[in-house]
């Protein structure tokens, strides 16, 4: 289960929309053009049961999403999911790790106040006596060449 | 018969004579006839792990998921409050302040700390930094790194954050960070393997205790550790997986 977005958690000026997200979940989103810069030295950390129900955040989780710890727990990962993202991205994603192999994209990420940071992800699933309990994904400071490189590519691929 | 117990060869020098204090106190305690061997590089002691010579082991986190996953060690304890974290550094005149100005081509000094070194190139990466991009000049020691980045000889140099913070004023004033990690979940963490196994629980309960008598609380302070937290397996798979997304 996601909410939708709350206009009054948003700071400045935005737009909506609707997402259709993995699992055939609709998330009305409200986003701004504001980019929050990915702190240097630190790495956000979360981990997924295996249908993506986040379980565990760190603390540059919740300061980067701006969401509380509470309101991460049980929620889905895509509470995450930005319009500018292509579906495309995550199916790759999904695709991959259900492999049981490593993924690692470039992913624009959608605050609660409706901002965005980018982030270089890297999700791997964690597997306990031969199976699959959940994935963890850990984020850290992209390159911003990559990320011009992303803002030319994505658009593309809707 | 005697089991072989070793430490991480990035261990602090100034350590050394409290891991063989450490050793026999250990050995009292448990009754355990256990010999330390202090391997002077990774390779050799990687080599002795594929050997199956070890049983006991004060692991760098990057050595621990070959541990488990190959060679059927668990976690016991880590020390409490520590946490590996790397610097960027490099010379005060630099005029750069920021990884994303920093130009491929430039020299990279580093330690072959597997751990400090990975955390390192992650930090450098925002700046389009590789290692296929940057010169490699790799040291034996942080002192070493120090020196390349005063003298110019190298342009950047990673630290572990513990030997960065440990070096004179002196020095620190001729430095500057760039970047300090603060990642706190990668951690050293001592692991027991095959053959002494059945002795998990009461090796724990006694690190556990240290803190309990001056004795150990004396074996403690020649560590440099304030007491030992137990790590339970979860917490170690969770690191292990960790690594995992941080290898390049």
């Amino acid at each position: 289960m996601i909410n939708d977005m709350n206009p009054r958690d948003i700071v400045g000026e935005f737009q909506e929309t609707v997402l259709n997200l993995y699992g055939g979940m609709q998330r009305k989103v409200f986003y701004t053009g504001i980019e929050t810069p990915y702190p240097d030295g630190k790495l956000i950390v979360s981990t997924t049961d295996p249908t993506g129900i986040i379980t565990h955040v760190n603390q540059a989780f919740i300061d980067m999403s701006g969401y509380t710890e509470e309101e991460l727990i049980g929620a889905p990962h895509s509470i995450l999911r930005h319009p500018d993202m292509p579906s495309a991205a995550f199916k790759d994603l999904w695709d991959t790790v259900k492999k049981g192999e490593k993924w690692q994209g470039f992913v624009k990420n959608l605050r609660k106040d409706g901002g965005y940071y980018w982030v270089k992800a890297t999700v791997v699933p964690n597997i306990r006596k031969g199976v699959v309990v959940g994935y963890t994904s850990v984020r850290r400071k992209p390159s911003r060449t990559k990320v011009e490189e992303c803002m030319k590519l994505y658009p593309t691929l809707f | 018969m005697s089991f072989l117990f070793t430490v991480s060869p990035d261990f602090t020098p100034d350590r050394l004579s409290g891991w063989y204090i450490f050793n026999t106190w250990l050995q009292k305690q448990t009754g355990v006839a256990i010999h330390l061997e202090m391997y002077s590089g990774f390779n050799s002691q990687r080599e002795a792990i594929r050997q199956d010579e070890v049983n006991l082991i004060y692991v760098n986190p990057y050595d621990a998921a070959m541990l488990v996953r190959e060679k059927g060690f668990l976690p016991l304890a880590k020390p409490v409050g520590e946490s590996d974290e790397a610097i960027i550094a490099v010379s005060a005149s630099n005029p750069v302040s920021d990884v994303a100005e920093l130009a491929p081509g430039i020299r990279l000094a580093f330690t072959d700390d597997p751990d400090v070194k990975m955390m390192g190139m992650i930090m450098l990466e925002p700046g389009d930094l590789d290692a296929d991009n940057m010169q490699s000049m790799p040291c034996d020691t942080y002192v070493q790194v120090a020196k390349h980045l005063l003298r110019g000889e190298a342009d950047v140099g990673i630290f572990l954050a513990e030997a960065y913070d440990g070096v004179s004023e002196m020095i620190k004033k001729q430095l500057k960070i760039l970047v300090r990690s603060q990642i706190s979940v990668i951690h050293h963490s001592l692991m027991i393997g095959p053959g002494l196994l059945d002795k998990r629980e009461q090796f724990q309960q006694c690190l556990l205790g240290m803190t309990e008598d001056e004795k150990g609380r004396g074996v403690l302070e020649s560590l440099g550790f304030k007491a030992w937290e137990k790590v339970d397996d979860e917490e170690m798979e969770f690191m292990i997986d960790l690594m995992d997304t941080l290898t390049i």
